[in-house]
């Protein structure tokens, strides 16, 4: 059946407004929904690096509601200038652009409370690994030398090498490093092999690493510490003389 | 009549089985089969376009221009596609990340062009939807086998609930590409085996 040119043209016009129109209104419509999960899933990753218990045994999430209640209880965000490390008063993480965030040009910091006194801090730290970008969060305590959780939440490496980093043996490791002594920060390392072997004397600032994923260690190296170098300047401003 | 139709919807699980027969969509079924949970969601989201594709292309068969009826077929498959993997990101976040990129690459998975091309562009809506729903579930029957077995040996679990004790250490290999490649010639090799269709002697 021979149809002219006219048809073929309206005939994909219609076809084209028709998906579009249809793809417009599902993604508005189920924006919102979706908005909530990348919202739950940012704190769910806070409060893990804050040393919170998110699963149960059998590795069921704890549910949006207790998530929130724990999150209104004890955290409390600022927002730092990237340039002076400085707290900006009045701005909340909601109003930051991704550009803002992804630069570095401001630095969320969230505060965990217990008895109204600041126990815990926690930062999102990202940048290269390999393949991808990798974001996660860290935690320190409350005279922010030593950490209390490490998780990296979002990366593309590669699965079974560079992947592992998102396991909780290897994040574990981490917990109880010492990131400032004796007054100066004390770079992060994850080493290629162990530590045992680097180190025979002993190390409190270096982790193992993941064997077939050299590269994505190097790249959690650099910008841990580059993220730490950052928030550093804020945090000698709390320690005070110390 | 009815016969007809019920072979449009069973062969598809076995004697036409889109991956062990036709070997097409085999790249998913490899990246998506290391546990049951996102195979199973994988399984659906590729049977509802499969199913919805064949049955929007067939109403549509009459009408559209022959010169450009792949891109047709294409931009219904992208859009629903899309639609699934939305609903998808909505309301199963973390699955949907396990997923990835594999729930958009169901627009370029042979079997849901395929069926389009070869079934619903010459056949009427019922036996289309049918084909198109054959399909998908001989697909998801495949990718469910795989991550059966992979689970099972990987992770000594099945949708999460641990199985084997706590002392199986749990076989790497299962989890990695190459674990899913011997499943998947295993049941190649079986069911040609069974159903002794392409037996070349």
């Amino acid at each position: 059946m021979a149809k002219g040119d006219a048809y073929t043209l309206g005939y994909a016009a219609i076809i084209c407004v028709v998906c579009s129109l249809l793809l417009s209104t599902t993604a508005s419509l189920l924006k919102p929904r979706q908005d909530i999960e990348v919202e739950l899933d940012r704190k769910l990753n806070v409060l893990k690096a804050f040393g919170v218990a998110t699963e149960d045994e059998r590795g069921k999430k704890m549910d949006g509601a207790e998530v929130d209640r724990r999150f209104a209880e004890h955290i409390s965000e600022i927002i730092l200038d990237g340039e002076t490390g400085q707290a900006i008063p009045g701005l909340t993480g909601r109003e930051l652009s991704r550009e803002d965030l992804e630069q570095k040009r401001k630095l969320p910091l969230y505060l965990w409370k217990e008895d109204g006194r600041i126990t815990r801090y926690a930062f999102p730290i990202s940048g290269k690994g390999l393949w991808s970008t990798i974001y996660g969060y860290m935690a320190l305590d409350a005279d922010l030398s030593t950490i209390i959780g490490v998780t990296f939440y979002r990366h593309g490496e590669t699965p079974g090498l560079g992947g592992e980093i998102a396991t909780e043996a290897f994040q574990k490791q981490f917990v109880g490093k010492r990131v400032f002594k004796d007054g100066r920060l004390q770079r992060i390392e994850v080493v290629k092999g162990t530590v045992a072997d680097r180190y025979p004397e002993g190390n409190d600032h270096a982790v193992d690493g993941i064997s077939g994923a050299t590269l994505t260690g190097r790249g959690l190296n650099q910008f841990m510490n580059r993220d730490l170098e950052k928030y550093g300047k804020y945090f000698t401003g709390i320690r005070g003389g110390g | 009549m009815a016969e007809n139709l019920k072979k449009i919807l069973v062969d598809p699980l076995s004697e036409s089985n889109p991956i062990t027969i036709q070997i097409l969509g085999i790249c998913s079924a490899l990246a998506v089969t290391v546990k049951m949970e996102t195979a199973l969601v994988m399984a659906m989201a590729l049977t509802v376009v499969t199913a919805g594709s064949n049955l929007v292309i067939s109403l549509l068969r009459k009408s559209i221009p022959g010169r450009i009826r792949m891109v047709v077929e294409v931009a219904v498959i992208a859009t629903l596609v899309i639609v699934a993997d939305q609903f998808i990101r909505a309301y199963l976040f973390d699955i949907s990340r396990q997923l990835s990129v594999f729930v958009g690459l169901i627009i370029t998975n042979c079997i849901v062009m395929g069926r389009a091309e070869a079934f619903a562009i010459q056949n009427p809506p019922l036996p289309s939807l049918l084909d198109g729903l054959g399909n998908g579930l001989g697909y998801s029957l495949i990718l469910l086998i795989v991550a059966f077995f992979r689970e099972l040996l990987g992770s000594g679990s099945l949708f999460g609930w641990r199985l084997l004790p706590g002392g199986y250490p749990g076989n790497g290999m299962a989890l990695l590409a190459p674990g899913a490649f011997f499943a998947l010639g295993l049941i190649i090799w079986v069911q040609r085996t069974l159903t002794k269709k392409f037996d070349t002697e």
